[in-house]
């Protein structure tokens, strides 16, 4: 079954121990100079966000339908059976189509490297395959960021937004987000509040049916065209023979 | 041998020193030092520029060949050869391009063994590639007659019909898959460029540009070189250019009425600024000028026309891959000169490798080579023109 993270803001701390345990996962830099850093970067993956006094976290949204793994041209993404997203280095040419692609901005690029890696949170996925929590929600003090199989902490926020629906905003943001995304996030404000996109902009149609719907037709499109295009040709080639042929006769004709 | 100084070529050596200074920093201190892409601008003027507008201005190779090779117009036979050596060099200095902007460039190859063919950059890579080959094949009989070479010319004239169509096969393909490729962020770029037609706006757009180019460049040739300017072909391919660019017209009217957008594109905003400039150039100020006879009948108008033309869909690539994602991300993203620089390089060898093949290569038909010089026409001199003329001496 796959797994996925559950993130309920109301429940966070903001003590920003899961951006420390996610550097440390990584083997990224982590001191106070990148705690105090509110933005994702290639040397951060995961985010703690504060505002009025309430916390919200960025992290990869592990899309069902990743737009990343659909954009690569060499496949360097792709959706594992157990949940994340993953990205193998050794394939990438570093085109970049996976960050423009990305809905939620979430591959960043080495643009200092002279041999630049795209980076991203890629759910601890040697852990998960081992059976265990990820790095921040196995640090996490408060359980906030809550790692589980997806149908259940889909359950369990529905729950928890019955229970307290004066807390929560009586949405799950993730559970159709551009078809489905492998981290849910609960939570008393709008996550847009945050540079999450609005849901209502990203919609619920996962990413890759846009280009999907073109490159379908392709395999039809090259036979069927490359048909028109020498059916032409020959026509055309056959009305300057004929005429040829005519005008030969002609000639014969006259000369008789 | 005396090499004799001109401005022109001044020129062109200042462009190429701080092009390869560019280069190193590219190289040496990575794409965050050359560039002002960023996490929220990952493509920048090289995407925008060099790929998707030197792809649309070597368009004019597939047109020609298809108009003279499919439909037998005849009378164009004579720009077949230069608007193939056009999109050779457009494309192979797209590729030149790649390597600039590419973060591992030295993996490119594995676009032959790692392939997504769900990717629209995997269809846009063999694209380049096949197309690329299709191109040296078309444009190899140059270096044959050159060298008087007969069993090659008769191997290429053997496999000539399966070259056009294959080259046209994947014009097709690749034009409309730069398109293709912005159709994955609907919720980034903005409504007056997403569309789901962009595919068939790229083509259509690339055929009008293809006829465009082709104007400008025999017309700039002709000054140049000094040759004589054949009103026939020019004359045949303004006539193309007013119906491409209506088709064009009447797509994008179609695409913003059943959008609902009418309303929207008339207000003043920042995005609606530099529609207004790319219909401007693309459509009303063509289609106005080739509306005329007087107009279509006259090499100098023409090339105005033209030029107009190539500069409208220039702002529109550049509107699509730029301009219309600045609202999202809330910044402008402002090339670094070291972009322009390694750009201009680029166009400058474009403009080097042209007049170099000219010179070298039949490019040209023989027996216009103008020896009465007389018959040309005059036309105004011209900036780039003393490049084309000087710059590969």
């Amino acid at each position: 079954m796959s797994k996925a993270l559950l993130y309920d803001a109301t429940m966070c701390i903001g003590c920003k121990q899961c951006e420390a345990a996610c550097a440390q996962q990584n083997k990224l830099p982590y001191d106070d100079r990148v705690a105090a850093e509110s933005v994702q970067s290639e040397h951060k993956y995961t985010v703690v966000m504060t505002k009025n006094d309430k916390f919200m976290r960025r992290l990869c949204m592990h899309c069902e339908h990743p737009a990343c793994a659909s954009a690569c041209p060499v496949g360097a993404f792709h959706k594992t059976k157990e949940g994340p997203v993953v990205y193998d280095v050794w394939k990438c040419i570093g085109c970049r189509y996976c960050m423009v692609a990305c809905a939620f901005n979430q591959p960043k690029y080495e643009w200092g490297s002279l041999n630049p890696r795209v980076r991203k949170c890629i759910m601890c996925p040697d852990r998960v395959v081992a059976g265990k929590q990820t790095a921040c929600a196995e640090i996490c003090p408060t359980g906030a960021t809550k790692f589980g199989d997806r149908e259940d902490l889909v359950k369990e926020a529905q729950e928890r937004i019955r229970q307290n629906p004066t807390t929560y905003l009586p949405r799950i943001y993730g559970l159709n987000e551009v078809g489905g995304t492998s981290v849910l996030i609960l939570s008393s404000t709008k996550v847009e509040e945050y540079r999450y996109p609005a849901s209502e902009k990203i919609g619920n149609t996962p990413m890759p049916e846009y280009t999907g719907r073109v490159m379908s037709w392709i395999p039809d499109f090259i036979p069927a065209w490359s048909l028109v295009l020498g059916g032409i040709y020959w026509i055309s080639h056959r009305r300057e023979e004929v005429a040829e042929a005519e005008a030969e006769e002609k000639k014969n004709g006259s000369a008789r | 041998m005396k090499i004799k100084l001109t401005f022109w070529k001044a020129v062109f050596i200042v462009i190429m020193t701080l092009g390869l200074y560019s280069s190193f920093i590219r190289y040496f201190r990575g794409l965050g030092a050359v560039s002002n892409m960023s996490d929220q601008f990952p493509w920048g003027l090289w995407i925008g520029f060099d790929c998707l507008c030197g792809v649309m201005l070597a368009a004019g190779g597939f047109c020609i060949v298809g108009a003279v090779y499919l439909f037998n117009v005849e009378r164009l036979h004579s720009v077949v050869r230069p608007a193939v050596l056009t999109a050779f060099l457009g494309y192979v200095l797209f590729i030149v391009g790649l390597l600039f902007d590419l973060g591992r460039p030295w993996y490119i190859w594995h676009q032959l063994i790692y392939m997504n063919p769900h990717s629209v950059m995997f269809e846009v890579g063999m694209c380049v590639m096949t197309y690329t080959t299709v191109l040296f094949f078309e444009f190899l009989p140059n270096v044959f007659e050159r060298f008087n070479l007969q069993a090659p010319i008769r191997w290429i004239r053997k496999i000539y019909p399966v070259l056009i169509v294959l080259g046209i096969l994947l014009s097709t393909l690749h034009q409309s898959s730069l398109g293709s490729l912005y159709l994955i962020m609907p919720s980034k770029l903005h409504p007056f460029w997403y569309t789901p037609a962009l595919p068939f706006l790229f083509f259509a757009s690339a055929v009008a540009v293809g006829l465009a180019m082709t104007i400008f460049e025999s017309t700039q040739s002709a000054k140049a070189f000094g040759r004589h300017l054949e009103l026939p072909v020019l004359v045949t391919l303004g006539g193309a250019l007013l119906v491409a660019l209506w088709v064009n017209a009447l797509l994008r009217f179609e695409d913003y009425f059943h959008r609902g957008l009418l309303t929207q594109i008339v207000k003043p905003s920042y995005e609606s600024y530099f529609l207004w400039l790319e219909l401007t150039l693309t459509f009303v100020i063509p289609i106005t000028m080739l509306s005329f006879k007087k107009v279509r009948l006259s090499p100098q108008l023409l090339y105005l026309a033209s030029i107009s033309t190539v500069l409208g869909f220039i702002t529109n690539r550049l509107n699509v891959s730029l301009i219309g994602f600045e609202t999202y991300v809330g910044h402008h993203y402002v090339p670094k000169w070291t972009e322009f620089s390694i750009t201009l390089m680029i166009i400058a060898m474009g403009f080097a490798l042209f007049s170099v093949a000219v010179k070298y290569l039949p490019i040209f038909p023989q027996e216009q080579r103008a020896v009465n010089r007389p018959r040309r026409i005059e036309t105004e001199p011209l900036v780039g023109t003393a490049v084309l003329t000087h710059a590969g001496d």
